[in-house]
């Protein structure tokens, strides 16, 4: 037999010693393995949840945006007469295939005239009040996806018959003191009164409707002479916009399709890629930032626990390990302790992103990567912060571990 | 039992010295040449200081002579790497230290099976080897135990058992008696005793005179140099 030949360890020897030599303290193991699970818990978290917030916001962005058409004529060349949208925008769109909704809206210039709750002027507080004032064909409130608080919304009827009623935002009610409409509340714009039958709580689209007061369209013809509608708001099915968009001046203006301005949202995958971005770069800064102090964690504790395991290490110099073979044990034992870390952390990151998810009622997106990937990193993460100890563990010459170790 | 004179000297240390620093240099060992055969008993008594264990460490390749050679069965040690020498210590050293180096954390048995990790050999009857030493240091019953649950005697007896799993060539004890009251140090070299009577070679340092005589042969340190004991 070779006395001389070197020493060697089984990998399932090696793998038994670290695993033991973790167990040995289970206690501080369990809180070195913290630092790792925090660090990978936040960075899975993190990533999870900007993934699923930044789903959420650019799948709100999309869903409003991207599904959004305005047209409105083009300013008329000097000397012409500006092209006038035709009054059954409406009807003409909603033929079209890929229009979910479809209405006109038009601001109307009122003059001087003020918006009023009352015919006596009261001087301990402001009755008048100089509000925009808005006609919309029935269809356009959906098509801004107007949520109703309180009372009704005109139709079509109240237009042709030039109703003179009124449906407030919901700025406008505030400002105007009405909250409700059971008491049938009027309100006068200039000298003509009109019945007040609803009140918005919220629009999504043409946010400039929230401060207005909107009187159906043909009531606006007759009392304020509306020549035509000043733009036409269509809500499409989400990717029917670029079609819409080249079909839309035909239907509405067959004899003059250019001499309509057609605004289509813009390119959503490149705001999506944007969104994103922003939130997943500072989401896996935190993250980042969380996972050193974590290895910091695992550097620091598995050095100390080399200094407390001189002897042990003399020992097992004593016993014939080489140098290397102390350096794998030690780069195992924390390897493994980031292995471990980074599966709970994993499991916690993800558990998080559900809940979370799950309370806000949003879906939660996380790529199945991630998680996989997490024990590596976790492990990686180990593998260089026990790099240093290891080497240290390594260098100790086996008479003076002996002597320094009990 | 006698060891074989006419047989080469499994241990041979010829003029070793061992300084440690520069400034100034101190000097562990100087010129020391001893021999040892094979089945010999060999006690090295020195005060605090004197040298004893830096010759030990030596010996047991866990430290390098800065002169003379040391021959192991032959080998050059002062030769060989340090990967040589750490083979050197699995294959043919086994150790006995005055603090007993347990892993606390490990079961006895647990203790005694650590000694073979580094040989490669099949973890096929490494309990029952390890089990077998125990017996041979009459602590077959507290396999399962944790060393914290052992006397100081005890747990030498299961350093023991570590050192004889692998069946070294050479036994190094390191004050083994060292923290042990006069019942445990008696119990401690009968086992001795009987194993030199069974083949093996034992190399033992002590500072207690009492626990020299036990040895075969006895040889004393003396700042840093060696004399056949006259004193004893």
């Amino acid at each position: 037999m070779d006395l001389t030949a070197p020493s060697r360890l089984a990998s399932r020897d090696l793998f038994d010693e670290s695993v033991g030599g973790l167990f040995a303290r289970p206690v501080r193991t369990a809180l070195t393995v913290l630092g790792t699970v925090v660090g990978i818990a936040a960075l899975v978290a993190t990533i999870g949840l900007s993934r699923t917030a930044g789903n959420r916001i650019v799948g709100r962005f999309d869903e409003l945006a991207a599904t959004e058409i305005v047209v409105t004529s083009k300013p008329p060349s000097p000397g012409g007469a500006p092209t006038a949208l035709p009054w059954d925008a409406e009807q003409r769109m909603e033929r079209l295939n890929g229009v979910v909704a479809a209405g006109t809206l038009t601001t109307i210039n009122v003059g001087d005239a003020l918006v009023r709750t009352s015919r006596v002027s009261d001087p301990r507080r402001q009755t008048s009040f100089n509000l925009s004032v808005a006609a919309a064909s029935p269809g356009a409130f959906a098509a801004v996806r107007a949520d109703l608080r309180n009372g009704r919304l005109f139709d079509e009827a109240h237009s042709e018959r030039g109703d003179r009623v009124a449906v407030l935002g919901p700025s406008a009610a505030l400002r105007l003191g009405i909250d409700g409409v059971e008491q049938m509340p009027a309100i006068t714009i200039g000298d003509d009164i009109y019945l007040v039958i609803g009140i918005l709580d919220g629009v999504a689209r043409q946010p400039d409707l929230l401060g207005s007061v909107i009187i159906p369209e043909g009531t606006a013809a007759a009392t304020f002479r509306l020549a035509s509608p000043e733009r036409v708001v269509i809500e499409t099915r989400i990717g029917a916009t670029t079609l819409i968009s080249t079909q839309v001046p035909n239907a509405l203006k067959p004899d003059n399709p250019r001499a309509l301005r057609v605004a289509v949202p813009p390119e959503p995958k490149r705001v999506r890629e944007a969104v994103q971005n922003d939130l997943n770069l500072m989401f896996i800064l935190l993250g980042g930032v969380a996972l050193v102090v974590g290895a910091i964690g695992i550097a620091n504790v598995t050095l100390v626990s080399v200094m407390e395991r001189t002897g042990e290490i003399g020992l097992r110099r004593a016993l014939g390990a080489s140098r290397r073979h102390i350096a794998e044990q030690f780069l195992l034992e924390s390897a493994t302790m980031g292995a471990i870390g980074g599966v709970l952390g994993a499991s916690i990151g993800t558990l998080v992103v559900v809940a979370v998810a799950a309370r806000e009622s949003w879906t939660p997106v996380l790529d199945p990567f991630v998680p996989l990937a997490a024990p590596l990193v976790g492990a990686a993460i180990g593998f260089v912060s026990g790099a240093y100890p290891s080497v240290r563990a390594a260098r100790m010459e086996p008479v003076d571990a002996l002597r320094s170790g009990t | 039992m006698e060891p074989d004179a006419a047989a080469p000297p499994l241990v041979e240390v010829s003029g070793l010295g061992r300084t440690f620093g520069t400034e100034p240099p101190v000097h562990a060992l100087v010129g020391v040449n001893l021999s040892v055969q094979e089945r010999d008993w060999l006690a090295i008594v020195g005060a605090s200081g004197s040298g004893k264990s830096t010759l030990l460490s030596i010996l047991g390749c866990l430290d390098t002579p800065t002169a003379g050679t040391y021959r192991f069965d032959g080998i050059d040690v002062a030769a060989l790497s340090d990967r040589q020498r750490a083979g050197l210590r699995c294959r043919a050293l086994g150790f006995v230290f005055q603090s007993f180096h347990l892993i606390e954390s490990r079961s006895v048995i647990e203790n005694v099976m650590i000694s073979e990790i580094y040989r490669k050999q099949t973890r096929r009857g490494r309990r029952e080897r390890a089990a077998a030493a125990l017996d041979e240091v009459g602590l077959a019953n507290r396999a399962e135990f944790l060393p914290t649950r052992l006397s100081g005697g005890e747990r030498q007896r299961v350093a023991i058992a570590r050192a004889l799993t692998r069946s070294p060539r050479l036994l190094l004890c390191d004050e083994p008696t060292g923290n042990l009251d006069s019942t445990t140090t008696h119990a401690i070299l009968d086992l001795f005793a009987a194993l030199n009577e069974r083949g093996r070679t034992i190399v033992m340092i002590t500072h207690e005179r009492d626990v020299a005589k036990r040895a075969s042969r006895q040889v004393q340190m003396v700042d840093g140099s060696l004399k056949e004991s006259a004193w004893i």
